[in-house]
């Protein structure tokens, strides 16, 4: 772990002693961090202003792997029904409740299927294809990509 | 004295603890989940522990599992943060035990704010005017208060936030149903049907009041106006707050002192009022017993770093600053920068962030995580970062933040920042004072 070199009111000196001279961007690179200072707008874009964009080395490296539901292939002849964001999936509206759907119900393009946990915020994954459940292919509250397909579905 | 604090939080309000608590010289632990071991906080604390793994039910929710990791880290004191278990009297009692000091309020004052029909009678106590209602054990109760106060009323949960069990009652002959419909929905939320009924102020405006306390002096830090809110969220906070007679702020500022000392409140705290937009009279809410999103606005008036002031009174210091000490100036905004789709009903916009240029410069300050190449994982809440501007009007503040809005770029998700620019450059907000009707009214 090493600290980041410049603070919030360090970097705020830095843009008024530049604002006033005749320099747009400052980049400064090191092994640690990369930061660009740039003058944004001017012109024909009445609004003018700093803008600072830092990146880091070790930022964001690999975490420990999360668990990722299993991409399949669509075997011939069925529809897959694809995660629309990355989140937790849930089969059912709430613990213990009966699932939204199991194999071979039929759904419809607006069925329910699931819900889809993303910050916070449960967003329902509607089936998007008319036809009948072949095979649900994630665990109840397993962690899914986005556009990982969850369910196969045998058109009608 | 604090030597080790342990962080027990993600994402800008980590970041920020660890830069005042370095500053101070005190060792920071970040507790992070595996989600979060390699964010900007993570690298910015002298440690990191992991808490658990991403879900935060398993991680900055577990209190064994916090508590565990701060023991082992051997920290001396724990900063909650805000959310997750900033104002959880189970977590604050766990840390006591553990021999860890908590830097939040006793857990009299938690309990004390733990649900609103008790803050509520705390507020009575207290001298506070609140607005005319009270419990409603069941529906005769509830009818008879609602024949009190008058038609509409409100409905709300005792143990919720968020505006979930929060129901708008017109007519007498509605109220039954909706009662139904209430008390389900704080059971299914808060597993707490318990409801109670309050007059509805039709124009009302969100002022909250920062104080400080050591639990014997108190001491407020001005008001703020957080009025613009989409459904009970924050998008928008500014102090002072704008457009109202200097005597009636005043008494708003004496009341939640009034309130703070009734409490022997130790630490900081936010004293939420509703006031009625046209009179100006003013009802006690709730108080928020933890640092809250918006404290930048204060700092930035009054020049008080309030983590520092946080991590001072848990150390067990008298209040180093005075009433007459505090001289605000100027006017400050902040914006809540959220990965979220404002176009598409602000569906969460989670990914890799390919390009972070945030504004910089002088009066402009950024509380963020996220720099160019970071992630928003999918686990958490949505805010990616606040823009704070500070300039000596609020005419000339309102400016700052519409040009810096117009220079930052954020790339690889969608941010509300287009709609933070949308609202900086309406008549109604540029005046000053709107209600908590505004962004219904402006997004519609």
């Amino acid at each position: 772990m090493s600290n980041l070199p410049l603070t919030p009111d360090a970097v705020s000196e830095i843009v008024a002693i530049i604002d006033g001279s005749g320099y747009d961007r400052v980049d400064i690179k090191t092994d640690a961090f990369r930061l660009r200072l740039r003058r944004e707008g001017g012109a024909d874009n009445a609004a003018e202003g700093w803008t600072q964009d830092w990146s880091f080395a070790e930022a964001e490296a690999p975490a420990a792997a999360d668990k990722v539901a299993p991409v399949e292939e669509l075997p011939d002849g069925l529809l897959g029904i694809a995660a629309p964001l990355p989140g937790t999936f849930y089969r059912a509206p709430q613990p213990g409740a009966p699932a939204f759907v199991k194999e071979g119900d039929k759904v419809e393009k607006d069925t329910v299927v699931g819900i889809i946990e993303t910050m916070k915020l449960m967003n329902p994954v509607h089936a998007g294809c008319t036809g009948t459940i072949e095979k649900v292919l994630v665990e109840n509250s397993e962690m899914v990509d986005a556009s990982a397909t969850i369910m196969h579905v045998r058109p009608d | 004295m604090i030597k080790r604090l342990f962080i027990a939080n993600r994402g800008e309000i980590a970041l920020r603890i660890v830069r005042t608590a370095q500053r101070l010289g005190i060792t920071t632990i970040l507790g992070a989940s595996q989600a979060d071991a390699t964010s900007l906080p993570g690298i910015q604390s002298d440690e990191v522990a992991i808490v658990g793994p991403a879900p935060s039910n398993q991680s900055y929710l577990d209190v064994d599992a916090v508590i565990a990791a701060a023991k082992a880290a051997r920290a001396d004191a724990i900063h909650p943060g805000y959310g997750f278990l900033s104002e959880n009297a189970r977590f604050a009692q766990a840390a006591a035990d553990a021999g860890i000091i908590f830097v939040g309020p006793d857990i009299s004052s938690l309990n004390a704010m733990g649900d609103k029909l008790m803050a509520r009678k705390v507020g009575i106590e207290a001298g506070l005017p609140v607005v005319p209602g009270g419990e409603a054990a069941d529906k005769e109760e509830a009818l008879a208060r609602a024949e009190e106060t008058g038609f509409p009323v409100l409905l709300k949960a005792v143990s919720g936030g968020g505006g979930k069990g929060m129901r708008r009652v017109d007519r007498a002959e509605d109220l039954s149903a909706e009662i139904d419909a209430a008390m389900a929905e704080a059971q299914a939320s808060f597993g707490d049907p318990r409801i109670y009924v309050e007059r509805f102020i039709a124009s009302g405006r969100h002022v909250e009041v920062q104080v400080l306390g050591d639990g014997e002096q108190a001491i407020h830090l001005g008001t703020r106006d957080c009025s613009i809110q989409r459904r009970f969220q924050k998008l928008v906070e500014e102090a002072p707050a704008p457009a109202m007679p200097d005597d009636k702020r005043a008494a708003i500022e004496d009341a939640a002192v009034r309130l703070t000392r009734h409490l022997n409140y130790r630490g900081a705290g936010t004293v939420e009022m509703l006031v009625d937009a046209e009179s100006f009279d003013f009802y006690f809410l709730e108080m928020n017993a933890r640092i809250q999103v918006e404290h930048p606005v204060t700092e930035a008036i009054t020049g008080v770093d309030l983590i520092e002031q946080q991590i001072l009174i848990a150390d067990g210091n008298p209040l180093g600053i005075r009433q007459d000490d505090l001289s605000p100036t100027g006017h400050a905004i902040e914006v809540r920068i959220n990965a979220e789709d404002p176009d598409a009903e602000f569906q969460p916009s989670p990914g890799t962030i390919t390009r972070a240029a945030w504004p910089a410069g002088p009066g402009i300050r950024v509380d963020t995580h996220i720099a160019t190449g970071g992630k928003v994982p999918p686990f958490y809440d949505s805010l990616i970062g606040k823009l704070i501007v500070h300039a000596a009007t609020r005419e000339e503040a309102v400016d700052k933040l519409a040009a810096a809005l117009a220079s930052m770029r954020i790339e690889g998700i969608t941010t509300t920042a287009n709609l933070h620019a949308k609202i900086a450059a309406n008549a109604a907000f540029r005046k000053g004072g709107v209600d908590t009707r505004f962004f219904k009214e402006f997004a519609a």
